[in-house]
């Protein structure tokens, strides 16, 4: 995430977006596993995958 | 079994009332072990399972019973009107249930320290966690209380209890063993499978549970590939090798001594590096948490109050999770497979740490690892989520160590190669390097 873009705001908002209610007391706790996430996530998104690569609706091993 | 229908706390208060007996209770057991048996006398085949007792990690369907799925949610829903198809299959064979255990809620966690049932402990040292999210399952075969269970395993929810109370725990291929009937919680990962105290157990079990189901979209309609009659071809002439790089670091040194101990056994000198297996690892975290949010998107909404707190943030923070996210992590899996794919051209069976260090206490946060303080709990999964995140058939064997507790290291190979894994881990326990002995009760 664009370091201009707070966790806390980016939480609320996307809550605000899908219609999810965040208890106020619990968000503090949703946005440090968001952060979390985030920066896991990282770890996918900077790998340069070929164009051909897709993702396998039913995935077979 | 319509007497289960109660939850634990108010049988054990009718019994202990004399409202109605302990042997009532378990009657419905008791009457199918009594059918078993006059089906001997009559000289009837009463299948391979006949009149061994079992139990399941309570999301499977079991006819008369709610199926929990380890949440105070699932509590409300009605008794399920069918057997999940594993337990129906275990069922024909003679097999008979006991009843269902304990896990974390929905599946997500690797301790089972859930804060709606209590904490699941683990049978070498009460006051330790058993792992999660099958500890009821792992820790159930460990104490005796069964001789097998089913459990299932998303990111090494079968492995993880598995190694931590010293039992053998088997994750087949991805698809190949039916989850009709079990809760989901990411669909691109679930697996169903058996913990039990041998390599034959596993086999044996793991075959009464293949073929074909149409109640399950993910279910192979590969043919059965019997591994039982396998079990003692040994391991000469497989290429074994172990997990370097990724897979050898981040461990306590006896993770890392276990692997080497059974490479020794096996005979394995060579190392292979599994590329980007951290991706791998993010990548399975990514999805897991994109999924299970969306699975219960709409009691998070209207209920959050009521999910285990140890879930709930995770679940919601899931929610939010970019679709562009989710689906790169969706194609690098992809490409991962690919490079897996190459990996086993040259190696059979590739050995790994089940897990990082043995049971922690329960209520622990964190552990210190090569100086760096890090989080029990997601980084019990560090050493499985990579391989359950292709789908790849593996077993924990458990080490059994005296004085210490147990370890687990996977025997892992490429898709559909539940014999290998097997065979290798019945060849470790003919040798005597693992095993799965009922513990002992602490006094």
């Amino acid at each position: 995430m664009s370091e201009s873009v707070d966790p806390t705001d980016y939480v609320h908002a996307t809550a605000d977006l899908i219609d999810l209610p965040l208890d106020p007391d619990s968000v503090p706790s949703i946005v440090t596993h968001f952060a979390r996430i985030e920066a896991i996530a990282a770890l996918v998104l900077e790998f340069s995958l070929p164009d051909n690569i897709e993702a396998a609706p039913v995935f077979k091993p | 079994m319509s007497q289960w229908q109660a939850d634990a706390s108010s049988i054990a208060a009718t019994i202990r009332g004399q409202e109605v007996t302990a042997k009532a209770v378990t009657a419905a057991a008791l009457a199918t072990a009594e059918q078993i048996d006059q089906a001997i006398v009559q000289g009837q085949d009463p299948g391979p399972l006949a009149g061994v007792p079992f139990a399941v990690k309570n999301l499977f369907d079991v006819a008369g019973l709610t199926t929990l799925a380890g949440s105070k949610i699932h509590a409300e829903h009605p008794p399920a009107t069918t057997d999940a198809t594993a337990v129906a299959r275990l069922k024909k064979a003679g097999a008979v249930l006991l009843g269902a255990l304990n896990m974390d809620e929905y599946a997500y966690g690797f301790v089972t320290e859930n804060s709606h049932y209590g904490p699941t402990h683990n049978p070498h040292d009460l006051a330790r966690i058993a792992g999660g999210s099958s500890g009821g399952s792992a820790a159930a075969v460990a104490a005796g209380c069964v001789p097998f269970t089913l459990g299932s395993d998303t990111n090494g929810s079968i492995r993880v209890p598995a190694a931590l109370c010293g039992v053998f725990g088997l994750k087949p291929t991805y698809g190949r063993l039916s989850r009709a009937g079990a809760v989901l919680f990411s669909s691109s990962f679930d697996h169903i499978g058996p913990l039990a105290h041998s390599a034959r157990d596993l086999a044996m079990i793991f075959d009464l549970l293949q073929g074909p189901d149409p109640r399950d979209p993910v279910c192979s309609d590969r043919p059965p590939e019997f591994c039982l009659p396998q079990l003692k071809q040994g391991i000469d002439g497989l290429r074994i090798a172990i997990a370097d790089d990724y897979f050898a670091q981040g461990a306590l040194p006896e993770a890392l001594a276990a692997v080497e101990k059974v490479a020794t056994a096996l005979g394995a000198t060579q190392r292979v590096t599994i590329p980007e297996a951290h991706r791998a690892r993010a990548a399975a975290f990514v999805i897991t948490a994109a999924e299970g949010a969306n699975l219960h998107a709409a009691n998070l909404r209207s209920r959050p109050q009521d999910f285990d707190p140890a879930t709930r943030d995770r679940f919601l923070a899931g929610a939010l999770i970019p679709a562009h996210w989710y689906l790169q992590a969706q194609r690098f899996r992809q490409w991962f497979r690919q490079q897996v794919r190459e990996i086993f051209q040259s190696v059979d069976l590739i050995l790994a740490p089940t897990t990082p260090y043995p049971a922690t206490p329960i209520g622990q946060e964190t552990i210190v690892i090569n100086g760096e303080e890090i989080l029990i709990r997601p980084n019990l999964g560090l050493f499985t989520q990579p391989l359950s995140f292709i789908g790849l058939p593996v077993v924990s064997v458990p080490l059994q160590r005296s004085g210490q507790l147990p370890l687990g290291v996977q025997l892992i190979a490429a898709p559909y190669n539940e014999a290998l894994v097997l065979r290798a881990a019945a060849y470790l326990e003919q040798a005597g390097i693992v095993s799965a002995p009922i513990v002992q009760p602490q006094l």
